[in-house]
């Protein structure tokens, strides 16, 4: 559902990806890891296109979406998580998720039943300042957000990063019910082992802006094969 | 008694009319982080445009909603044609919108020469105050508009997706909003609102090609002092401006009370730099935290 050929994005001058080749098909769990500074970030934001590519060409649904802005692409089916959770401070809870709804235009299903469900702080909160929560439930609201539209697709940028150890559990946790209950396919970039091995099915390693090694079954499961790609 | 009632209506009559020249200025740059110098010249196009089909034989409040319209119109098409070059360019925004501002006026000047035909004040006067009805309708129009944004910015899917851009832009976008569609509405809506103001007090005040300038002190004071959130920053702002206008007017007459209210605007932008409403973010944050 989701294909990138021979991705090539900068920053500026400084070439970031330098030819990623990625496919994820419907209903999978699918993480790509690495360490700091490798590419991760910039990956993710050239799939949800808030990142001009420089080459290669990205495929959503089988539909050319490289040229598409972000906001046609979320219409399309893409619930974007960004790092740093980034919800509206000044919108209530309630009002956050309503702009999710905006997401995955072709289907009116909203999933607030299911998003309350895995997240229930979100509705006894419903009327409180985004701003004012603690990482953690902002995380889960940034879930929550992403999901109220019912995407296809979930994108998930570094879901870990600034959470303690106790919430990163809950939320791989519920990310797993959202993909077999929801049928939701899931994207993620990630360097926390724990996240890596428990959320995803199969895992691409990326090193200086390229795929250089797909894991799958024992070898994700070893704790070995695994930190090789994310020590520091 | 009588003199209560005075200063009630001439705090009624400047709290409308700072709140009407105001609140279209106020949405844009509230919104958009745009200064909106032609503001006075929007609403002029209001004016002109209420004054001219009123003068063609259309009732009083259907020539103000053609001034509405029209100048709604006239701002999408700016809109589409220059201002969305200028988004994040607070002073290039500026010097431009400064420039729009200059042309309209003389060709305004041009086209329609120095006068143009007079509406005369409806209603008739009140009993008791000196005073038209008229300017009560006004404060009941500008009730009414601040109502109606409240529930525009509160509650609807426009209004939700409008303060979720201004807050970040790149988020909501991702987030599936059209934000350039975003912006290109709120102008709209904000220079709607110009128009209104401008066709509200076509009937009150001459209509020349120098009309606009007539309601800018008042507006830009009323912005700079209510401070970044529209709605309340302009009711906050326009409640103390009126109120010091009003008082002193009633005592020492039309030009001191102008004063008065320029002075209360210096002290209060002086003690408040970022506004009222700026003022009151920073009191909840140190309340939240001494908490």
């Amino acid at each position: 559902m989701l294909e990138l050929t021979d991705l090539h994005a900068s920053y500026g001058k400084t070439p970031i990806l330098r030819g990623v080749d990625v496919d994820v098909d419907a209903g999978e769990i699918v993480g790509i890891m690495g360490k700091n500074g490798v590419g991760k970030t910039t990956l993710v934001k050239a799939v949800m296109g808030l990142l001009e590519v420089d080459d290669g060409r990205i495929r959503f649904d089988g539909t050319d979406v490289t040229d598409e802005p972000a906001d046609v692409r979320a219409r399309r089916g893409m619930g974007y998580i960004p790092q740093g959770r980034d919800v509206f401070p000044e919108l209530t809870v309630a009002e956050n998720l309503r702009i999710g709804e905006t997401i995955n235009e072709g289907d009116d299903r909203l999933q607030y039943e299911a998003v309350y469900d895995y997240f229930p702080i979100l509705e006894e909160r419903r009327d409180q300042e985004a701003g004012t929560m603690s990482g953690g439930q902002q995380q889960m609201l940034a879930i929550g957000r992403a999901l109220v539209g019912n995407p296809e697709l979930l994108l998930l940028d570094e879901p870990s990063e600034g959470v303690q150890p106790s919430i990163v559990q809950d939320v791989t946790r519920n990310l797993r019910r959202v993909n077999e209950e929801l049928g939701t396919t899931i994207l993620f970039v990630e360097q926390n082992l724990h996240v890596v091995q428990h959320l995803a099915e199969r895992c691409y390693a990326i090193d200086k802006g390229t795929i250089v090694d797909e894991l799958e079954g024992d070898r994700l499961d070893s704790r070995e094969a695994v930190t090789e790609y994310l020590a520091v | 008694m009588l003199e209560l009632l005075n200063f009630g209506f001439e705090f009624v009559e400047i709290f409308a009319f700072i709140v009407l020249a105001t609140v279209g200025l106020a949405v844009i740059f509230g919104m958009m982080g745009i200064i909106n110098l032609a503001h006075g010249e929007f609403i002029l196009v209001g004016a002109y445009a209420t004054t001219f089909t009123f003068d063609a034989g259309l009732p009083l409040p259907l020539a103000m909603l053609a001034g509405v319209v029209l100048t709604a119109v006239y701002g999408l098409v700016l809109e589409r044609l220059i201002i969305r070059h200028l988004y994040g360019r607070l002073l290039d925004s500026m010097v431009v919108t400064w420039g729009i501002s200059l042309v309209m006026i003389q060709l305004t000047r041009i086209v329609f020469g120095n006068t143009a035909p007079g509406i005369g004040i409806p209603y008739g006067q009140l009993p008791v105050v000196d005073g038209p009805i008229y300017y009560l309708v006004l404060a009941v129009v500008a009730v009414g508009v601040l109502g109606g944004l409240y529930a525009l910015f509160t509650w609807t899917d426009f209004g939700i997706r409008a303060r979720a851009t201004m807050q970040d832009e790149t988020t909501a976008r991702s987030m599936g909003v059209d934000t350039d569609r975003m912006y290109m509405t709120t102008f709209a809506v904000g220079s709607g609102l110009a128009g209104l103001a401008g066709a509200l007090y076509a009937p009150v005040m001459t209509v020349t090609p120098e009309y606009g300038t007539g309601f800018l002190i008042e507006t830009f004071v009323a912005v700079v002092v209510g401070g970044a959130s529209v709605l309340v920053g302009t009711v906050l702002a326009s409640g103390l401006l009126g109120t010091v206008n009003a008082a002193v007017t009633n005592v020492a007459g039309t030009f001191m009370g102008q004063v008065a209210m320029l002075i209360a605007a210096i002290v209060a932008i002086r003690l408040m730099p970022e506004g009222i409403t700026g003022m009151l973010a920073d009191w909840r944050e140190s309340r939240g935290e001494s908490q």
